[in-house]
């Protein structure tokens, strides 16, 4: 092994009430990739931020040794400085500014008291030669896809000589082949010297590029494990990472699946005029009740402006087409009508359109169905905490109460908060968009067997799903996207792998 | 011992919630000091709650404005200009005050739905709409007062609303000198208090909720029952409750009910603390926006009658400044400028602050160039306190 250049010893960090961070020792070689795994909650971006100065010398105790010296960071500037970049899963960019001020924005290249707009152009142009990007440094940023962007974002982090690289959840929200080029780019990035920390959820993109693995749990260093050559297996990795052993992450499954038709979609495309272009063209598929319907497809291929679309259509799509739930024809003004005519539609992003972060868990809970708890539109405080403690022991939300803010949440628990208020609809139709997204594994099995269950009772689920094995293991029928059309559907027992990666890129 | 640490808990637990009412409380007190205790006369709290009516009715308004994100700044003048067509209608066109009023009160709300289309049909921000709102309902205003310049109004029935009080009983011979239905009401309200409190604690209970210690409990019972009590038996010793603040009382009570407790006012608070995630549960954002504003503007109404009852004129100047004295008072109760968070009895305590401090200072004889100074630095004061316990959070 190299010598480290980054160790942390002892590191204790402490909030109000709990231990993020117990004893944790963490040792990073020069030149390596080094994956950082655990379970929601394990302390991982907490160690990052100890790290990266957003928690100050001082507010934690325990040293760090970087480049071989003591380091007291008193704020990021200061890690910076030293070399340490930090990218995290939600971007820092600022979309309405160019590319190349972007990658420049805070340590802009001066000449004498002015901007040196030329070098910077130049420079720029050459950031995102290195990270392999062909776009023209004056685009803005929001012209560009999540992966893209992600791409500045390495880009903006090489500008600044970095020597260590950390990434948090970097492939979160990109497609199978924005993901594959960013793993390519680490490992090109290593190769020339640049130690990279990656944490991740996807545990096959760990094992595929990781040197070693460091395994959190409950705030503590569990081992670390040398994964060069496929010495280490994913189940291996589960089992530090939950402690137990997981034979099969889904459910089993039973046929529930009835011969009646709930949901029934026929020719509907649907015109984003902000954009200026049809988003889904000429879609159709039909779902039966008590069926899961998986809807796979790539970031961007027009699944989730498709479960926008026919619940209510909020974004304001021109919509051509028709739909019918249980035989009848349905023209949605209003998610209103939609939730009327019993469908659900949990979102992909619970911290933006799902969940409102600032109130407590039974507000949120109750907030889509409020009149169910309410005589003459006065709300019943006293049903409504307790349907939402119901919820809280029936989906197993962690929280000490059910008023507790959401915003203080898990990432797991907030995404059962989501579903317990779309349960509490009472729908016939569910409509889960990336359900277990940056959730952890214990989370997830959760989430699946809720889902097994509510089929059992009767429900069809739709599934809007990027992760394949989450697609194969749960649904009864796979229908694949992309461009914004419906470009096959398979059964189950035809469904592989390869099958729908390849009706996915078609 | 331990109701000592019970009530530091629940004090430390809810400093944001009590921590304008103290600084009311504190304000009051240093007056009362200052003026040798004339801030704390009859007289002198009767008027302050007097002056307070037409900016609190306001600041109510503002409140559930700011809460979906939005502001109103042409409310000031839609009140000066709506209480110079309340002139015109009552001395011009001989109308009876019965008919004028709820008249004026249709024009404010249709005023507010105006704003509404502007900021919720065609997506202008509400800064700029209400922006251009000021400039037209000024312009109106001097346009409809043009001719007359200040318009007298003589009718009584209509003067009553800024400057009478509620009748009293005749006098039997107990109490002398104090205002007997005022004490009478403040009675009731103590008592409907606590059977209120009571009753609620009890159905807690029934669904095994945790409920406050029975000995802090008690203390808040016995807390508030002191204050209404002595704020009645501080009004009855004057002319008793003016027709202004039973207005006053009205409002704050439909509001805080429509706020606290019904399906409407989780609606808007949804609204206000992610309007996306509201849409998508099914919650017409557009028209709660026309709800908020209409309802806006039926205060401003409200406000501009109770304004032009209280000078018995409508004069060319009316309403400048109100919207931004109702806009502070919001703020200084509490209300978050980010949406989703903020009290109609907040707001209320924030416009008492407001109207505390210029009538102790006017008491004090301070030069209105530092009156405007010290109002602005306890609003910076209100809000850095309201943001730095917020951050600390639980």
């Amino acid at each position: 092994m190299n010598t480290p250049i980054l160790e942390m010893k002892n590191i204790v960090k402490e909030f109000p009430g709990v231990k993020a961070l117990n004893n944790v020792s963490f040792q990073v070689a020069e030149g390596e990739i080094h994956c950082l795994v655990g379970e929601n909650g394990a302390g991982k971006s907490t160690l990052m931020k100890v790290l990266s100065g957003v928690y100050p010398h001082g507010s934690y105790s325990g040293e760090i040794l970087f480049a071989g010296q003591e380091q007291t960071f008193s704020g990021i500037h200061d890690s910076e400085i030293a070399g340490i970049a930090i990218i995290y899963q939600e971007l820092a960019l600022v979309p309405e500014m160019t590319v190349y001020e972007n990658i420049f924005l805070g340590h802009e290249l001066r000449n004498g008291p002015l901007v040196d707009w030329n070098e910077t152009i130049k420079q720029a142009g050459e950031m995102l030669r290195k990270v392999k990007l062909n776009v023209n440094p004056a685009a803005k940023v929001k012209e560009l896809g999540v992966g893209k962007q992600q791409l500045v974002e390495i880009a903006k982090a090489l500008s600044k000589n970095v020597k260590l690289l950390i990434l948090d959840e970097p492939t979160a929200a990109l497609n199978e082949d924005d993901s594959e080029n960013l793993l390519n780019l680490l490992r090109e990035l290593r190769d020339n010297g640049v130690t990279c920390i990656l944490i991740s959820h996807k545990l096959k993109e760990v094992l595929a590029i990781a040197d070693s693995i460091t395994v959190l749990r409950d705030g503590q260093t569990i081992c670390t494990l040398d994964a060069k050559g496929g010495k280490v297996s994913e189940q291996v990795l589960i089992k530090h990472m939950v402690g137990r052993e997981i034979d099969n992450i889904y459910p089993a499954r039973k046929n529930t699946r009835a011969d009646q038709t709930v949901l029934e979609v026929k020719n509907w495309s649907a015109y984003d005029p902000k954009l200026g272009r049809y988003v889904l063209k000429d879609v159709s598929f039909n779902i039966k009740k008590g069926e899961i319907v998986g809807f796979a497809g790539l970031m961007g291929s027009g699944r989730t402006e498709l479960a926008l679309s026919i619940f209510g259509n909020s974004v304001g799509y021109q919509l051509s087409g028709e739909f019918y739930i249980n035989g009848q024809k349905q023209d949605f003004g209003h998610p209103q009508n939609a939730i009327q005519a019993k469908m659900a539609y949990v979102t992909e992003d619970r911290k933006a359109k799902g969940l409102i972060l600032i109130q407590d868990i039974k507000q949120n809970i109750t907030l889509a169905n409020l009149r169910e708890i309410a005589n003459n539109g006065v709300v019943d405080g006293n049903a409504e905490v307790k349907i939402a403690n119901e919820y809280k022991s029936s989906l197993n939300i962690k929280t000490p109460s059910v008023e507790q803010k959401v915003g203080n949440l898990s990432g797991g628990n907030q995404q059962k908060v989501s579903l317990a208020k779309w349960l509490f609809a009472k729908p016939d139709i569910l409509i889960l968009d990336e359900p277990t997204r940056g959730i952890d594994v214990g989370a997830k099995f959760e989430i699946y067997t809720i889902m097994t269950r509510l089929v059992e009772q009767g429900m069809s689920i739709i599934m809007i799903s990027s992760e394949l094995p989450e697609v194969l293991g749960m649904s009864d029928r796979i229908y694949i996207v992309s461009s914004g059309k419906i470009t096959g559907e398979l059964p189950i027992e035809e469904a592989t792998q390869e099958k729908i990666m390849h009706l996915a890129t078609n | 011992m331990n109701f000592l640490n019970n009530f530091q808990r629940i004090l430390r637990q809810n400093i944001r919630e009590y921590g304008m009412y103290i600084a009311l409380f504190v304000i009051m007190a240093i007056f009362t000091y200052t003026t040798d205790g004339i801030f704390i006369s009859p007289r002198n709290i009767s008027n302050l709650l007097n002056q307070t009516g037409y900016i609190a009715v306001l600041a109510v308004g503002m409140t559930l404005v700011i809460v979906i994100r939005h502001i109103d700044l042409s409310v000031g003048f839609l009140a000066g200009f709506l209480g110079a067509v309340t002139a015109i209608a009552l001395v011009q066109w001989g109308l009876p005050v019965y008919i004028v009023i709820p008249m004026v009160l249709v024009l404010g709300a249709i005023a507010g739905l105006g704003t509404a289309f502007l900021v919720a049909q065609l997506g202008i921000p509400a800064f700029v709409a209400s922006l251009a709102g000021m400039l037209v309902y000024r312009g109106v205003l001097l346009l409809s007062t043009m001719g007359t310049g200040t318009i007298i109004i003589p009718n009584e029935a209509f003067n009553a609303i800024g400057n009478g009080y509620i009748p009293d009983f005749p006098d039997i011979g107990i109490l002398p000198g104090k205002h007997k239905l005022t004490l009478l009401l403040g009675l009731i309200a103590i008592i409907l208090f606590v059977l209120s409190e009571i009753n609620d604690r009890r159905k807690k209970q029934a669904y095994n909720f945790e409920v406050l210690p029975m000995d802090i409990f008690a203390l808040k019972l016995v807390f508030v029952s002191l204050l209404v009590g002595g704020i009645t038996w501080v009004l009855s010793g004057y002319n008793g409750i003016s027709w202004t603040v039973v207005i006053m009382l009205v409002i704050v009570a439909i509001y805080h009910f429509i706020t606290t407790q019904t399906v409407l006012g989780r609606h808007i608070y949804a609204i206000g603390g992610n309007p996306e995630a509201a849409e998508l549960s099914g919650i017409n954002v557009k028209k709660l926006t026309y709800v908020v504003f209409g309802s806006m503007g039926m205060l401003a109404a409200l406000s501009g009658i109770l304004f032009t009852s209280r000078l018995q004129s409508a004069t060319t100047t009316a309403g400048t400044l109100f919207e931004l004295d109702a806009i502070a008072a919001a703020y200084i109760g509490g209300v978050s400028a980010a949406g989703g968070v903020g009290k109609v009895l907040g707001s209320i305590i924030g416009a008492l602050v407001m109207t505390s401090l210029t009538s102790g200072m006017n008491l004090m004889g301070i030069d209105s160039s530092l009156q405007y100074i010290v109002r602005g630095a306890v609003l910076v004061a209100a809000v850095v306190f309201d943001v730095t316990t917020r951050s600390r959070g639980k």
